[in-house]
């Protein structure tokens, strides 16, 4: 390789990352002070994206009409940010952590359709930047001097930053609430007005990020979706919260990126979450993050009251009615029905690693991907019967959920959700190009149970008996010693470790467990729809269990169950009925957040309290 | 209280399902299956008002067999999953004759596969990989569009005879990518034996960052490019080696970029001379296709696309079948498809008894800017019939021999 050509990729990966780092370091903001995951970044990304379009179009300025577009959209979005924060998200802060999470995906939602509604679903290609259209010569190669002007805004957008940071007071109050939040709220500190405005900052870095790429990129419907993940593996891998580590991040992600396109052009997919991966195996608070202060109070334990919700004459029932009602119902319905209870299971095995052990997992999505591709593969490849192939496609997760488990157990917090998506992410790569076993993107077809267990309800009942036993028996885990431990290990490490408790192994265990029941799932859900893909591990699959957890009530079992119907129920029935499903759904969603913000079953478990 | 509620919650959804959709006898229903949000939704909103003239014309007209047509529209999200879920719930609830539709090819396999299983008539549309007629193809299942294998090849016949040696190609990292490059490199080698291969580049599709990709291929210094990039990719693609000089010095070659879809949003910064499958639906003379221009453009006051013009045949072909087979019986249905012949606005196509792909063809043409409507057009096109490039019978054999 000529060094003119090192000098133009090197650039070129800067370029990349200049724009990666505005939209980073904004969510590392958010997270560090108000412990957000706003997965409704991208979108405020995407919007700003398609305003500055408008704007530009709208403006009589001329040349100038697409920079102060790029202003203009940026401050449109900050205000977005305002509205969201004060309408919606300061009405749950109070809630569980996670809660908010919750929300932002609901906005996720919202916000798609709100740009499918204004802008249409073409792809559309924004103005150029006046004066900056062009190209210049660098050492013998022609350089966009877009690029060239993104790179001296990167830094001109960080030092501003710093000086925020580090030479104003509310810097000051910022950097320390980063650090432990509750010690600045002692300290009497209007949190309601930190977090404002910190959120409303983050919006506009989002929006300014959005902005800068319509020069360089189509504006498409699914800009959010595409940003979001790369952004979150930049914060993670600078450390949460850290400005300064979001840009190294993004700098060593970019070029990373760029040089890979040369020297490994098949990897290109997998890159970024192989280095994130090892980066946190290395260090596992990202290059410049520190470990968070221990929280003082407990995030939310399963309680005794939240249990008795669902009392067992209910449970009873409700068995005996899955196990009589299903013949009597239209074959549809009884899909449905078998749908919703692999996703409770699924759902329920991610309670067990979040609620009961409080580790929440961005990549249960593998261990589903890894059931129904064990399940595929078992069955076409290996010949085994079907039942065979069903029964041992769970182990097949619950090997891989070992194998990563050991490397994310020694993280915490935000940090282990990040290492599971990361091997989330690279199993979905390797399901994805090995075309030759796993059929790579066009999928394994064929994947029908036999005859005799074809029928919608025979099927109905082996998934009946699988997830339902499923679940009994993680209800039952949850309760046993090895589920109190697990919960004595998430409410307070370190003095479980003091009694004697190896806290690692406990939720390494756990971890397979989960991974094992997570993999039943994906089993089940392979024979349901006859075919498995490589989205079957991708990110929205591991969203979904979340969000069912999180609807449900994290704090009570049953929630991933309640929460798996309710979800599923809706996205079923709301797309019969509109092409803004996601409007509808996202608006649901909002609604039932603000009224029940511990969840459903936790909600009405305070109630009866009260 | 929380008894009540969970109950209402569970059993009320259920309810509010079972209260859905009717089952109405007298029209005849189809149901339409494809990707009006997510990756595949910038395609599809042409295409579903394209289908949408179909069945009001052929409505207007007294339906087909004396009833009324009705479509029923779902929407996959670009999941797989999602579209096997409303095939059942189309052909179990809505008691559709036969299912029609797909964008993605994976959704299209998937709905394929399903069909198969269920004994269920599919006719997918617009999913481009080979596989669904060929290597995974079955009884229950047609084709409209003409699929990765023909373009590429027809790309092929006119670049295998022209100087270029010195070849690379770009395109999203996905079998529709692979395939389209294998079987046009293929055909070129046959044709230009000294065709050499110097660069193969698979960018994540939906997520090209241009400049490295532009650099690495500059580096490679290739007198030719195969480009088969996605929508979104294309456009970014399209920035960046322009301002970089990479089509002064580089002959493109592209499979689909001259589709209103992928060469209008870039209005007047298509490039130039670039050798392309796409739709010239301005230069084409039948007087069956200006109609239908104008009856598109009056309707919906846009342009067509390919996806309208394929929506609209495919839904035709529908027609015809049903017409055909003189009800809506799925054997029948699978029987009447083989060699079903089709007049279409562009003339007539036939699906293949062999494999059940439609001899609908292509246009080859370059591409050029037209700075009146301030968009690329293809001039110097030509169209290939399907007959043209499509595999024997004997070849199709050897395929599906595996499934």
């Amino acid at each position: 390789m000529s060094p003119s050509l090192l000098l133009i990729q090197g650039l070129s990966g800067l370029a990349h990352a200049m724009v990666l780092f505005l939209i980073a370091s904004g969510l590392s903001l958010i997270f560090g002070v108000t412990r957000i995951v706003n997965f409704a970044h991208g979108s405020f990304y995407m919007l700003a994206a398609y305003l500055t379009y408008s704007f530009a179009a709208a403006l009589p300025l001329g040349p100038a009409s697409f920079y102060v577009a790029v202003v203009a959209a940026a401050l449109a979005t900050g205000l977005v940010g305002l509205v969201i924060e004060v309408g919606l998200l300061r009405r749950v802060y109070r809630a569980p952590e996670l809660y908010q999470l919750l929300l932002t995906f609901a906005l996720v939602l919202v916000i798609a359709d709100v740009v499918r509604l204004g802008w249409g679903t073409e792809n559309k290609t924004g103005p150029t930047a006046p004066g900056l259209a062009g190209s210049v010569r660098i050492a013998g190669q022609l350089f966009a001097t877009y690029d060239l002007a993104l790179i001296v805004l990167g830094p001109v957008v960080a030092l501003v930053l710093w000086w925020l940071f580090y030479r104003t007071r509310w810097g000051v109050l910022i950097r320390a609430a980063t650090q432990d939040r509750e010690m600045v709220a002692v300290l009497g500190v209007d949190q309601a007005r930190l977090f404002t405005s910190v959120f409303v900052l983050g919006s506009c870095l989002a929006g300014l990020g959005g902005a800068l790429q319509v020069p360089r990129q189509a504006l498409t419907n699914v800009m959010d979706t595409t940003i979001i993940t790369e952004a979150f593996v930049v914060v993670v891998v600078g450390g949460m919260g850290s400005v300064p580590g979001a840009f190294l991040a993004a700098i060593l992600i970019g070029v990373i990126d760029a040089f890979g396109v040369l020297l490994l052009p098949k990897a290109s997919l997998v890159m970024i979450f192989v280095v994130m991966a090892v980066v946190l195996i290395a260090r596992p608070w990202g290059l410049l993050g520190r470990p968070e202060a221990q929280a003082r109070s407990a995030g939310g334990s399963v309680t005794a009251e939240a249990r008795a919700i669902v009392p067992a004459p209910l449970v009873l029932a409700l068995v005996a009615a899955l196990v009589v009602v299903p013949p009597f119902l239209p074959r549809f319905h009884v899909l449905v029905l078998s749908e919703i209870l692999i996703f409770a299971l699924f759902a329920g095995s991610l309670h067990l690693l979040m609620g009961t052990g409080g580790m929440v997992s961005f990549g249960h999505a593998a261990t589903f991907g890894l059931g129904a591709y064990g399940a595929a593969l078992l069955l076409e490849r290996a010949r085994l019967p079907m039942l065979v192939a069903f029964a041992l496609a769970p182990v097949v997760a619950a090997a891989g959920a070992a194998l990563y488990g050991y490397f994310c157990v020694r993280l915490s917090s935000i940090y282990f959700a990040m290492l599971t998506l990361a091997f989330a992410q690279i199993a979905y790569a390797i399901v994805h190009q090995w075309y030759d076993v796993t059929g790579g993107d066009n999928g394994l077809l064929g994947v029908w149970p036999p005859r005799w267990l074809a029928s919608p309800v025979r099927y109905y009942y082996l998934a009946l008996v699988a997830c339902a036993g499923g679940l009994a028996l993680l209800a039952v885990i949850g309760r046993a010693p090895f589920g109190l431990t697990l919960r004595a290990a998430r409410d307070h490490a370190r003095r479980a470790e003091a009694v004697g408790i190896d806290v690692r192994r406990h939720q390494w265990a756990a971890f397979v467990v989960a991974g094992f029941f997570g993999g039943l799932a994906g089993a089940a859900f392979a024979f349901l729809k006859g075919s498995v893909f490589p989205n079957y591990l991708a990110v929205p699959m591991s969203v979904e269990p979340l969000v069912m957890v999180l609807l449900g009530g994290v704090q009570a079992f049953a929630g991933a169950a309640v929460g798996a119907a309710i979800y599923k129920v809706l996205d079923t029935v709301v797309t019969w009925y509109t092409d803004y499903w996601q409007l509808v759904i996202g608006l649901i969603l909002v609604t039932l957040v603000v009224a029940f913000p511990r969840g459903v079953l936790g909600v009405l478990a305070e109630r009866r309290r009260a | 209280m929380s008894r009540t509620w969970t109950v209402a919650t569970v059993a009320g959804g259920l309810l509010l399902a079972a209260a859905g959709p009717g089952a109405a006898q007298a029209p005849i229903k189809i149901g339409e299956i494809n990707s009006f949000s997510g990756i595949g939704a910038p395609f599809t909103g042409p295409y579903r008002q394209a289908v949408e003239m179909a069945v009001e014309e052929v409505n207007a007209r007294g339906g087909v067999l004396g009833r009324k047509v009705e479509v029923i529209f779902r929407d996959d999200k670009g999941q797989p999953a999602e579209a096997v879920k409303h095939a059942q719930e189309l052909v179990e609830a809505e008691k559709v004759a036969l299912i029609s539709g797909t964008f993605l090819s994976n959704v299209g396999l998937a709905v394929s596969d399903w069909a198969r299983q269920n004994k269920v008539m599919f006719v997918a549309s617009e999913p481009l990989t080979e596989a669904v007629t060929w290597a995974k193809g079955h009884e229950h299942v047609v084709r409209v569009r003409p699929n990765t294998y023909e373009q590429g090849r027809m790309l092929a016949e006119k670049a295998g005879r022209m100087k270029y040696t010195k070849w690379a190609t770009i395109g999203p990292n996905y079998e529709y990518g692979k395939r389209a490059w294998e079987t046009f490199r293929d055909r070129l080698k046959e044709l230009k034996p000294e065709a050499q291969i110097v660069g193969e580049h698979w960018p994540t599709l939906g997520k090209l960052e241009a400049g490295p990709f532009v650099t690495a291929i500059l580096n490679q210094n290739p007198d030719a490019l195969y480009v088969s990039l996605f929508g979104s990719d294309w456009i970014a693609f399209v920035r960046e080696a322009k301002k970089r000089g990479l089509f002064d010095k580089t002959f493109v070659v592209g499979i689909l970029l001259g589709e209103p879809e992928y060469i209008d949003p870039l209005a007047l910064e298509a490039p130039e001379g670039m050798l392309v499958t796409g739709y010239p639906w301005y230069d084409i003379q039948a007087p069956a296709h200006k109609d239908f221009v104008a009856r598109f453009t009056k309707k919906t006051d846009k342009n067509p696309v390919l996806g309208a013009l394929v929506g609209y045949v495919t839904y035709l072909s529908i027609f015809e079948a049903l017409r055909k087979a003189g009800g809506t019986d799925t054997a029948k249905l699978v029987a009447t498809f083989k060699n079903l012949k089709v007049e279409t606005p562009t003339g007539p196509i036939t699906f293949r008894a062999i494999d059940g792909q439609s001899t609908m063809g292509a246009w080859v043409g370059t591409t050029r800017l037209d700075p009146k409507r301030g968009v690329g057009i293809m001039v110097n096109h030509e169209y290939v019939p399907g007959e043209k490039v499509l595999p024997s019978d004997d070849e199709v054999k050897k395929m599906r021999g595996g499934s």
